[in-house]
């Protein structure tokens, strides 16, 4: 899934979606997710980074990005 | 060496459902290419901008539209023999009437400048005018009818669905769902502003406002989107965001190729969730949140007296987007005597 290009994403894991005026605050894991999606990684290569980084089972990031990813999609901020 | 022009600008009711006045000359303040001196001209006493000493120099009060133009142009007449106003901003739709009349005699006879819509172009945007409008220019715009008494909203009522939106002829604008919401709409709408109202298809979606300038030669000086992001009960914007849309901005500028628009306007515009946009008004002047427009980089304040004065013009190419403005309510604290004053000489 890709967000849409003129998506801001800050550190601090603030959104700010330029064509609708809508902002979001997305939690530290969401907002490191975010921002490898921007960077343009697979689902694949997003969960292999996550689990790398963190003590955590696959199938619990796999849940975790599908209910970000319908969430993103929700929002409209996927293209 | 920068040019001094005096400013008179009308609106300058700050208040709940504020005029655009204050924002105007913020806005005229921050002009790189002239300095400016700004008179306030009020309707009423109590108008806060009357008491901005900061904002304004000298603030003279002026006879409702409803006097006509000559007691406006008298009242002109007395203010220039003590100012030299070179340029004047009417911001209330319910002057533009008498102002564009004026036009002509106020800058021959006074030395008066403005940047206003013809008449033609001010009355065929006008509400009751609006659905004729968009179909003349290819934009879409939500089905109306005009009604002038309660039986005859009843009747109009047959052919359209719920819920629509019932509106005055110069401001006010209400949702009804049913025929009994519909008529007493209609009657306090009628009570307060007069007839005909407006029964209007209602188009679910995002409410988006342009605030823009034309040259009046076609071409589109500026324009800014916002979308609210705070509304108040009388459903002014308290916060709004700049936003970018570049389907929105095509439309403003085809309309100004189209009407060749001249001056100031606010687009009211409804998108809705299939990515279609429908016009629902245009106000023939800045509306309040035009401050925004100078805070987002594009300050068409500035440009619309260059236009007026002749000077050049910029074009504005671009603005920043997630600009945000956030009104607020601040109590100043006035000497009884300047109460006075303006109430009782008319100026201050």
């Amino acid at each position: 899934m890709k967000l849409k290009k003129d998506i801001a994403i800050s550190d601090s894991g603030f959104l700010f979606n330029p064509s609708s005026g809508d902002s979001y605050t997305a939690n530290p894991i969401a907002t490191e997710i975010l921002k490898y999606m921007q960077s343009g990684f697979s689902n694949e290569q997003i969960i292999v980074s996550i689990m790398e980084s963190y003590d955590v089972e696959r199938s619990t990031i796999e849940k975790d990005l599908f209910d970000l990813e319908s969430m993103l999609s929700n929002y409209k901020l996927t293209r | 060496m920068k040019p001094c022009y005096t400013i008179a600008v009308t609106g300058i009711n700050a208040i709940d459902s504020p005029g655009p006045g204050v924002p105007v000359i913020r806005s005229l303040k921050e002009a790189s290419s002239f300095d400016v001196r700004i008179i306030g001209l009020s309707y009423e006493a109590l108008e806060p901008g009357i008491y901005m000493r900061n904002l304004v120099d000298k603030v003279y009060q002026v006879p409702y539209p409803s006097a006509g133009t000559d007691m406006m142009f008298e009242r002109f007449r007395y203010i220039q023999s003590i100012e030299k106003i070179d340029f004047l901003f009417p911001n209330f739709d319910a002057e533009l009437f008498n102002f564009i009349k004026l036009e002509q005699k106020l800058r021959d006879e006074l030395g008066v400048r403005m940047v206003v819509p013809s008449l033609q172009q001010f009355e065929s945007r006008n509400k009751v005018n609006l659905f004729e409008y968009g179909k003349n220019h290819g934009v879409k715009v939500p089905a109306a009818t005009l009604v002038h008494s309660a039986r005859e909203v009843s009747a109009k009522l047959v052919d359209m669905n719920f819920p629509i939106v019932v509106k005055g002829k110069f401001y006010d604008a209400k949702i009804a769902y049913t025929n009994e919401q519909s008529i007493q709409h209609f009657d306090k709408i009628s009570a307060q502003w007069g007839l005909p109202v407006l029964l209007q298809e209602f188009i679910p979606g995002t409410e988006l406002n342009v605030c823009g300038v034309g040259d009046g030669a076609g071409k589109l000086v500026g324009a800014v989107p916002m979308r609210k992001l705070y509304i108040t009960d009388k459903g002014k914007a308290w916060a709004g965001v700049t936003i970018s849309d570049k389907k929105l901005i095509e439309l403003t500028r085809k309309l100004v190729k189209e009407t060749q628009w001249n001056g100031p306007f606010e687009l009211e515009v409804m998108k809705t969730v299939d990515d279609k946009y429908y016009l629902i008004e245009i106000n023939p002047r800045f509306p309040a949140w035009c401050y925004l427009t100078t805070g987002a980089g594009q300050n068409q304040v500035e440009s619309v007296v260059n236009i007026g004065m002749g000077n050049d013009v910029t074009y504005f190419r671009k603005y920043e987007t997630g600009k945000l403005f956030i009104r607020y309510a601040y109590d100043m604290i006035v000497n009884m005597n300047e109460f006075e004053q303006i109430s009782i000489n008319g100026e201050l």
